[in-house]
């Protein structure tokens, strides 16, 4: 199987003044159902990777292939579709919609891609039911906890059945019971076949990772 | 694995739902916003809809025909002052400005019901014997009448002093006595004396009376139907000059006595009345747009709020897979939606309120059916616009600022 990515002299450099050099020749391989962990000091480059990885941002030099496509001569609306199509998000601050019920949350990962309307909630319904929150559908976010409601977030990044999952400090509003309940989560995602790639600040986090890669001022060590 | 990312695709309805959800995560905000729209769109069709209800009226009311007729009558002589008016009435009009026409007539009891039969010789197996009203006026009298010689012509100046015994039927009298043509001069007996027909007066649009009538010079009704004094003065004015007219015509036919004549002039000055309707409508038609415009901006402005307000969603959804053309058609629908629902409000509002204001004059509502649809859609279309700028604003963050400001 190709390898899912594909990293070869990234450099990312802000172009303020002075130039920040946030990425500096980053050069990374995650095979498939790969679960590594990137840590490093504050500041180190770590979002701009995840960034990068999730297509949000685009290098400023080096190539990235994702899935063996060449990323970094992409339109605009074809990196947003591979986004939209292969890679799922995990913030540290959630982004779930207050107004908008967990169902209604986790059936958003659908909306820019799959087209199968009549079983869209029914799909919702079974990630929630896989990360173990198929009791709090009817409720909006306000009313979850730390942890439930990084859960229902989860749920909407597996919702959009994503080959790659972005994990940025997911557990770093939780406490250690959350934590773990998060993290065993990820485990059982990862049997089912998922790639995760998760930052952390957190050695509990990390060492539950297959591989662990350290960045030190924009460069992996 | 590998497989073409394919276009992002959002369905309408998913784009509908989201704006929709939008528009009812902040009720309240959505429902003051829409306020503007609504006092606008609300004055606008109040406007236009008494306007046309009004106009409606008015049209069903004002006849030029009446708001230039005068007439006035010489009351029959019982006691006291004696009135009094020339057959030279038309003479003394015309020095009035405003007078387009005039004429003068003398009717009496006497002469309202006299036995007219036509020459036999036209048709002598038809009984043309009729009653009929005789009546004398002077030579103007067509054009006082707002009628037309139909056959033949009326008499002049020169059948009255030569006192000839010519006579002008009106329509129907012409046709009660048999009469389609003046052309072999038809002769018809009144009493034992025989005249002459040499005209007939139809389309009559004054003194309907006259289309019955055996119109003679004043000459001859003098000297056969004791048709001495004047009894009646028709009088055309020009548009607006009526009122005027009504109150110098008496000074003019009767100096001696001018408050014995009877004046019958139009109700109202309705020109006047219109005049000041159509400068009220022209400010509230400004004040409709102007209160568009401002509910427009207060879209424009609130939008804008919301968009700032949900970076974070826009980051995420940037994230999920949405287009920037995704982002901004779903905040500019969540602005057309407000616009729209002000519309419909607003519209429902002024329609309630013209149903209202015709009751409370008892006039017909006119409300027109293109109005009422325009109006909805003229709400939509002042929150696309409001919208514009407020969705491309959002459509170009950048999917990592917008994650990384929102939360
Ligand atoms: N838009 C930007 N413009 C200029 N500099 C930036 C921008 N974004 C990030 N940087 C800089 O790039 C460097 C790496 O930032 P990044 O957010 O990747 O750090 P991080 O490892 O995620 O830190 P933390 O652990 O605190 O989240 C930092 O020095 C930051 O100041
Ligand atoms: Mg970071």
């Amino acid at each position: 199987m190709t390898t899912v990515i594909s990293l070869a002299d990234v450099c990312r450099i802000f172009p303020t003044e002075p130039p920040v050099h946030a990425l500096s020749d980053v050069t990374l391989e995650v095979p498939p159902k790969d679960y590594l962990a990137i840590v490093g000091p504050s500041g180190s480059g770590k979002s701009t990777l995840l960034n990068t990885l999730g297509l949000l941002d685009r290098p400023t030099g080096g190539s990235y292939r994702l899935d063996g496509v060449e990323t970094t001569d992409l339109s605009d609306g074809e990196r947003t579709a591979l986004r939209g199509s292969r890679i799922g998000f995990v913030f540290q601050s959630f982004h779930l919609l207050a107004t908008r019920t967990v169902e209604e949350n986790v059936m958003l990962a659908e909306l820019y891609r799959k087209h199968d309307r009549r079983r869209r909630r029914k799909r919702a319904l079974d990630a929630l039911d896989r990360v173990g929150m198929g009791h709090r559908v009817g409720f909006t976010p306000d009313r979850l906890s730390g942890g439930e409601r990084q859960r229902v977030a989860i749920a909407r990044a597996i919702g959009g059945d994503p080959a790659l999952l972005l994990c940025d400090e997911p557990t770093g509003n939780l406490d250690s019971d959350n934590t773990a309940s998060v993290l065993d989560l990820f485990d059982e995602l990862r049997e089912q076949g998922l790639t995760i790639v998760v930052i952390t600040h957190d050695d509990v986090v990390s060492g539950r990772a297959d591989r662990v890669v350290r960045i030190n001022d924009g460069r992996l060590t | 694995m590998r497989r073409g990312p394919g276009k992002p695709r959002l369905d309408v309805r998913d784009l509908c739902g989201e704006a929709l959800a939008g528009v009812l995560a902040r009720p309240v905000r959505s429902a003051l916003t829409t306020l503007g729209t609504v006092l606008g769109i609300a004055t606008l069709v109040v406007t236009i809809g008494v306007a046309a209800t009004a106009g409606n009226q008015i049209v069903g009311r004002f006849d030029a025909l009446i708001a230039t007729s005068v007439t006035v009558e010489v009351p029959e002589q019982t006691w006291g002052e004696r009135v009094s008016v020339g057959w030279d009435a038309p003479e003394e009009l015309a020095r009035l400005r405003g007078v387009v026409s005039s004429a003068a007539m003398a009717t009496s009891r006497k002469t309202a019901n006299l036995t007219v039969s036509a020459n036999a010789i036209v048709d002598p197996t038809r009984v043309t014997d009729q009653t009929l009203e005789v009546v004398s006026a002077t030579v103007g009298l067509p054009e006082a009448a707002r009628g037309a010689i139909v056959d033949g012509r009326f008499y002049d100046e020169g059948h009255i002093t030569r006192r000839d015994r010519v006579v002008v039927l009106g329509d129907q009298a012409a046709k009660l006595l048999g009469i389609a043509t003046t052309a072999n001069a038809p002769a018809v007996f009144i009493g034992d004396r025989a005249y002459t027909v040499i005209g007939i007066l139809g389309r009559i649009g004054r003194e309907p009376g006259l289309a019955t009538a055996v119109i003679v010079p004043p000459s001859v009704g003098r000297a056969d139907f004791d048709l001495k004094e004047v009894s009646r003065v028709l009088i055309n004015t020009s548009l607006g000059a009526a009122g005027l007219i009504a109150e110098q015509a008496p000074q003019a036919l009767s100096p001696n006595n001018p408050t014995g004549l009877q004046v019958t002039s139009p109700p109202s000055p309705t020109r006047a009345r219109d005049g000041v309707q159509s400068d009220v409508n022209t400010l509230f038609l400004i004040l409709g747009l102007v209160s568009l415009v401002v509910g427009g901006v207060g879209i424009a402005n609130v939008t804008l709020v919301t968009v700032m307000e949900r970076i974070g969603e826009i980051g995420l959804r940037r994230a999920l897979g949405a287009a920037r053309r995704h982002i901004a058609a779903q905040f500019l629908l969540e602005s057309t939606m407000i616009g729209l629902i002000g519309g419909v409000i607003g519209a429902s509002l002024g329609i309630v309120a013209v149903v209202g204001i015709s009751a409370a004059n008892e006039w017909t509502p006119v409300l027109d059916t293109r109005l009422a649809l325009a109006a909805p859609v003229a709400g939509a279309l002042v929150g696309l616009l409001a919208g514009l700028y407020p969705s491309i604003r959002a459509a170009r963050m950048e999917p990592v600022e917008a994650l990384r400001s929102g939360t």
